[in-house]
């Protein structure tokens, strides 16, 4: 692998790219659902001057060290699966430190930083933390399940666990794509998707007048801004993973910034549609018709 | 710093303040035999003076005002009867993300507190709470004539009169109640307020605050919590 400086810079700047379309993204995504209940919505810039508000407030407090650190963890989450990700496929710069196994450590990743989110919340102490906490790591285990099997599906299908050669086999023409190849993978993968973006149905983390805000509940000022720029990192390069995965990848700027918006959208086009799952409902959504699409995915390539 | 074991030597500080019972100094026993004191005051709530958290100075300064102006986040915690007149705010009639404005539902990440209306004297301890754990710079906007001399309950005998000697109001929005109108106009005002960089109430609470708790303790008989708790 190479680790000049140079390299390191240009998957800086991809970060900057990523972090800035992401908080472009979910602004407009936000408009978008304000549209369909008639409303305007907040303005494109929004997310930047919450950001600026954040950091700049003039009070802090903390309840520990877990509790700075949890905020960390998740950033760490976000950034190192931007950093083992092939943004741009064929790109000699932003390709990042991809590597012949990242599918697995990316998939590790995903849970990261919500293990370390779950540890520093938890320091918090507030009883809404904890139960967003408990809802959030079970149901994303169960998020985990069909993606697993997709992905499992797609190792067998390209004989690989790295990103950038199953995005090589995807090359050519639309009818290569993973979409295409192994339907039963992509739909389960899609589905699982819907949990992972966390919008309705599958909101229950965070789920507003529900229990409030959920693990962050204790969060403000600078730990809040740290997750919020997360947020956006995360999005944009779990929208990445699936493009990478499914959708043929992208060769340039201009195409993984469509792709990312479509596949996100696809989480925000469900939400509008569809109220909040109980717990215990969504747990049995994903155990039953994405996981057993995953099994039937897997079966087709045994 | 831990208080003395000893239970009568506790300062007056403690003695006064109706101490609930869940609240008082305890001896636990620790599984190797040791005994352990237990203040809770102390271990759950901060004890510490508040300080003065001074602006920053000229440019900066106004920029970060432009930006705490155009993000104005508000804790949605419906103090009195016009609370019903926050919720027409996030429909398509009124629509306040528009202009910065979104509600929050915890404390920690809020900059704006409505009170909406009369303060009861149970709601107005939690609303001091709710204050006090808001981080500076944060704002009140008082809703409707109860929070300026009682309005329609003014001789009450469970609800306070003026909400400026108990908590530092920066907009005062008149009616009995006023419409959502009138609050997305407040909201103007103290957008306008921050900008010049006036709105630096929180500053004079801390300035003020033997007088505020002073005033606090004077209508709250159970106080039964720290004098500082953020």
């Amino acid at each position: 692998m190479d680790y000049s400086l140079s390299r390191f810079l240009y998957t800086l700047l991809g970060l900057f790219i990523v972090m800035n379309w992401g908080m472009l993204m979910s602004s407009t995504m936000r408009r978008i659902i304000a549209r369909v209940s008639g409303r305007i919505g907040i303005p494109w810039y929004q997310p930047w001057i919450d950001l600026i508000k954040l950091y700049s407030l003039r009070s802090q407090i903390t309840h520990g060290t877990m509790f700075y650190l949890g905020p960390v963890f998740r950033l760490m989450g976000g950034v190192g699966l931007f950093l083992f990700m092939p943004m741009i496929y064929g790109s000699a710069y932003f390709m990042n430190y991809s590597f012949s196994g990242d599918l697995i450590l990316i998939l590790y990743f995903q849970f990261f930083g919500m293990l370390g989110m779950a540890l520093g919340a938890g320091e918090g102490g507030q009883p809404y933390s904890a139960i967003g906490i408990s809802r959030g790591l079970s149901q994303f285990t169960t998020i985990e399940v069909p993606m697993t099997l997709a992905v499992i599906s797609l190792a067998i299908q390209y004989d690989t666990l790295s990103i950038t050669e199953i995005v090589k086999a995807q090359q050519g023409s639309i009818a290569n794509w993973t979409l295409f190849t192994n339907p039963f993978a992509t739909i389960a993968a899609m589905l699982s998707l819907l949990g992972a973006f966390g919008h309705s149905p599958f909101n229950l983390v965070k789920a507003p007048n529900e229990i409030p805000i959920g693990p962050p509940t204790e969060y403000h000022g600078t730990f809040l801004g740290v997750l919020r720029t997360n947020g956006a990192i995360l999005h944009v390069t779990e929208a990445a993973l699936f493009m990478n995965l499914f959708f043929g990848g992208a060769t340039s700027w201009l195409e993984l910034i469509l792709k990312t918006f479509v596949i996100y959208f696809w989480s925000v086009f469900v939400g509008v549609v569809f109220p909040r799952f109980r717990i215990e409902q969504s747990v049995r959504w994903f155990l039953k018709w994405p996981t057993l699409i995953g099994i039937i995915s897997i079966l087709i390539w045994m | 710093m831990k208080k003395d074991f000893d239970k009568d030597a506790l300062s007056d500080m403690y003695k006064d303040k109706f101490l609930a019972p869940e609240n008082e100094i305890r001896f636990v026993n620790a599984p190797d035999g040791s005994i352990i004191e237990v203040n809770p005051l102390d271990d759950y709530f901060c004890q510490e003076r508040p300080k003065e958290l001074k602006p920053r100075k000229g440019v900066v300064e106004k920029f970060l005002n432009w930006a705490r102006a155009e993000s104005l986040w508000v804790l949605g915690f419906g103090t009195g009867c016009g609370s019903i007149e926050i919720p027409p705010l996030s429909t398509p009639r009124f629509d306040m993300y528009r202009f910065g404005v979104q509600m929050r539902a915890t404390p920690r990440q809020s900059n704006v507190f409505i009170i909406s209306g009369y303060l009861s004297v149970k709601t107005l301890k939690r609303a001091i709470r709710s204050y006090e754990q808001m981080p500076s710079p944060k704002y009140i906007i008082a809703l409707g004539s109860c929070t300026i001399n009682g309005g329609m309950y003014w001789d009450s005998y469970n609800t306070i009169n003026r909400l400026d000697h108990y908590l530092p109001v920066d907009v005062y929005i008149a009616g009995c109640m006023p419409r959502p109108e009138a609050l997305l106009a407040g909201f103007g005002k103290l957008k306008e307020l921050i900008k010049e960089g006036k709105a630096e109430k929180a500053n004079e609470y801390i300035q003020n605050l033997d007088w505020y708790k002073a005033n606090q303790k004077k209508i709250i008989k159970d106080w039964n919590m720290p004098d500082y708790n953020w």
